[in-house]
């Protein structure tokens, strides 16, 4: 048993007017050590968002369960931090005050991690005036600041373009590095989910279920021209494969 | 120049701003000295000006004023203090919603002025009918518009806000209310350019006091140039009342603008 364990757990949505319901996900089972760095990996509309949005709280559970630490978990809470998909700083809230935000937040924790995500001089910027890969920095630091025993990271990267993405890939992995915190970080990116983490969870298509998981033996730390080393080539050929394979059968479902 | 959406220079929009009422103008005055409207219809613009400085040199139209004044915002500030926290716990509490929302929404179509009759046989023609004609006006509007503003947050903030701990008590305080305040800030903005039309009609009927009241007495006397100049005072009443509050909203809430 892990740290964190999904157990049998699987959600419908109803329909509606009349549709037939929507599987959003496949009986699935998940285990995350303490400390564990894991990227899930699928294709869209595979069901990524759900599980991280089940594990969150943020998302009734079909069946199954999910422990934190020996607790089931049921609403959410302060202990699983959250950054999602689209940009959710409060918008009446400075850089500072937003990462303040959390029940748990300490203004000491927070003054450090701006420095950490680089945003000394920005503290009392509002977040209509930063770029997006800043709002999602300060996101960021806004679920750390909250000392969570996991974080949950939605496609936090997603949105940007490809060097900000890999200044902001390195940026994360640092801040793991030096604290060595639980991440549990989706993804549909596949040099993403192998350059960070030490486990990939790869989902199959839609009504996904994690369907392998394999360990990525790169030694940390990690730096971007790793991402050009033949070891990387080979986890990277191997999980398209398993990926490819999925998003035939997705597009086949959607042609069905 | 006619691209959608593109901006004009502070310069230019004030210099066309100032145009249309320089257009007026020369419209009412040639309308009046160019004797195409009878000057028992309509007095021209040079005339209202004198007239209208001498209600306030010799008759006192400035207590009419305050009279006024303080009817628009007294009563708006009780329907104020019912329907702001009135319109948040609906917004909020969707149980409160479902209680209040279907009489309300049947209450703000009863119009305010055929009260008037009503609120004179119970409450007198004395200054509680005056502030209840611009309560029963607003506190409907405003509670509806309210609750649609905080019923409408962005779930999105909720969840953010629920993983990083808040409780209810806290979602509704720490991200609701910020998040609906410059809104709620334009809705009493608006709503308050309402309670003016509602106090002049209060004041037509049965009253000896305020800015309606001189425009009845005026037309006793037939005079067209006295009824303008009060209701202009008006206009220049509600946009400096407008102008206040687009100021303070802007200087409270400089992350929505
Ligand atoms: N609230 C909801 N109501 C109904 N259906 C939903 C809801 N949320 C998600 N779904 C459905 O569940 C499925 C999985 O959605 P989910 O958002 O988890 O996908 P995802 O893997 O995160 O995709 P992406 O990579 O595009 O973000 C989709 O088919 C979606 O239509
Ligand atoms: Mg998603």
């Amino acid at each position: 048993m892990g740290f964190l364990s999904v157990e049998a757990v699987s959600k419908e949505f109803p329909g509606v007017r009349g549709s037939a319901v929507t599987r959003a996900l496949e009986t699935t089972d998940l285990t995350v050590e303490d400390n564990d760095f894991i990227t899930i990996l699928g294709p869209s509309g595979c069901g990524k968002s759900t599980l991280l949005r089940i594990i969150a709280g943020l998302e009734t559970l079909g069946t199954g369960r999910v422990l934190l630490d020996g607790a089931p978990v049921a609403r959410p809470g302060p202990d699983r931090g959250m950054v999602f998909q689209s940009y959710t700083l409060f918008p009446w809230l400075t850089v500072r005050d937003n990462i303040r935000f959390g029940s748990r937040a300490s203004d000491a924790k927070a003054d450090e991690l701006i420095g950490k995500v680089g945003l000394r001089g920005f503290e009392n910027h509002f977040p209509k005036m930063l770029s997006g890969g800043m709002q999602q920095r300060t996101a960021l630091a806004r679920a750390l600041a909250n000392d969570p025993k996991i974080l949950l990271l939605d496609e936090p990267f997603g949105a940007l373009d490809n060097q900000t993405r890999a200044l902001m890939q390195e940026l994360l992995l640092g801040i793991w590095e030096a604290d060595k915190k639980t991440v549990l970080f989706v993804t549909h990116d596949i040099d993403e989910a192998i350059f960070m983490a030490n486990r990939v969870a790869v989902m199959s298509a839609r009504p996904g279920r994690i369907k392998a998981t394999l360990a990525i033996d790169l030694p940390h730390p990690r730096h971007y021209t790793m991402k050009t080393t033949p070891e990387f080539s080979r986890y990277k050929a191997e999980i398209t494969e398993q990926i490819r394979v999925e998003s035939i059968r997705a597009i086949e479902m959607e042609a069905a | 120049m006619f691209e959608p959406l593109k901006p004009v220079p502070r310069d230019a929009r004030i210099f066309l701003g100032a145009a249309f009422f320089v257009v007026f103008l020369a419209a009412w005055a040639l309308a009046t000295f160019g004797g195409l409207i009878d000057e028992l219809f309509l007095k021209d613009p040079v005339y209202t000006l004198k007239i209208g400085i001498e209600l306030f040199t010799e008759y006192g139209f400035l207590k009419d004023v305050g009279v006024t004044v303080w009817r628009v915002v007294g009563g708006f500030v009780l329907a104020a203090a019912v329907a702001v926290p009135l319109g948040i716990l609906m917004g909020a509490f969707k149980p409160i919603e479902a209680f209040f929302e279907p009489f309300i929404s049947f209450a703000r179509y009863m119009p305010a002025s055929a009260f008037i009759p009503l609120l004179i046989l119970w409450a007198g023609v004395g200054e509680a009918q005056k502030l209840l004609v611009i309560f029963i006006g607003s506190v409907f509007q405003l509670v509806l518009m309210i609750s649609v503003i905080v019923g409408s947050t962005r779930r999105d903030l909720v969840e953010a806000a629920y993983t990083l701990g808040a409780d209810s008590g806290g979602i509704v305080r720490r991200v609701m209310l910020p998040g609906a305040a410059p809104q709620i800030a334009e809705t009493l903005r608006l709503v308050l350019g309402w309670a003016w039309t509602y106090v002049i009609v209060a004041e037509l009927v049965g009253s000896s006091s305020g800015i309606g009241h001189m425009i009845m007495d005026s037309q006793r006397l037939l005079d067209t140039g006295q009824m303008i100049f009060g209701i202009f005072c008006i206009g220049v009443i509600g946009l400096v009342s407008d102008l206040i509050f687009k100021w303070v909203n802007q200087r409270l809430y400089p992350w929505a603008f």
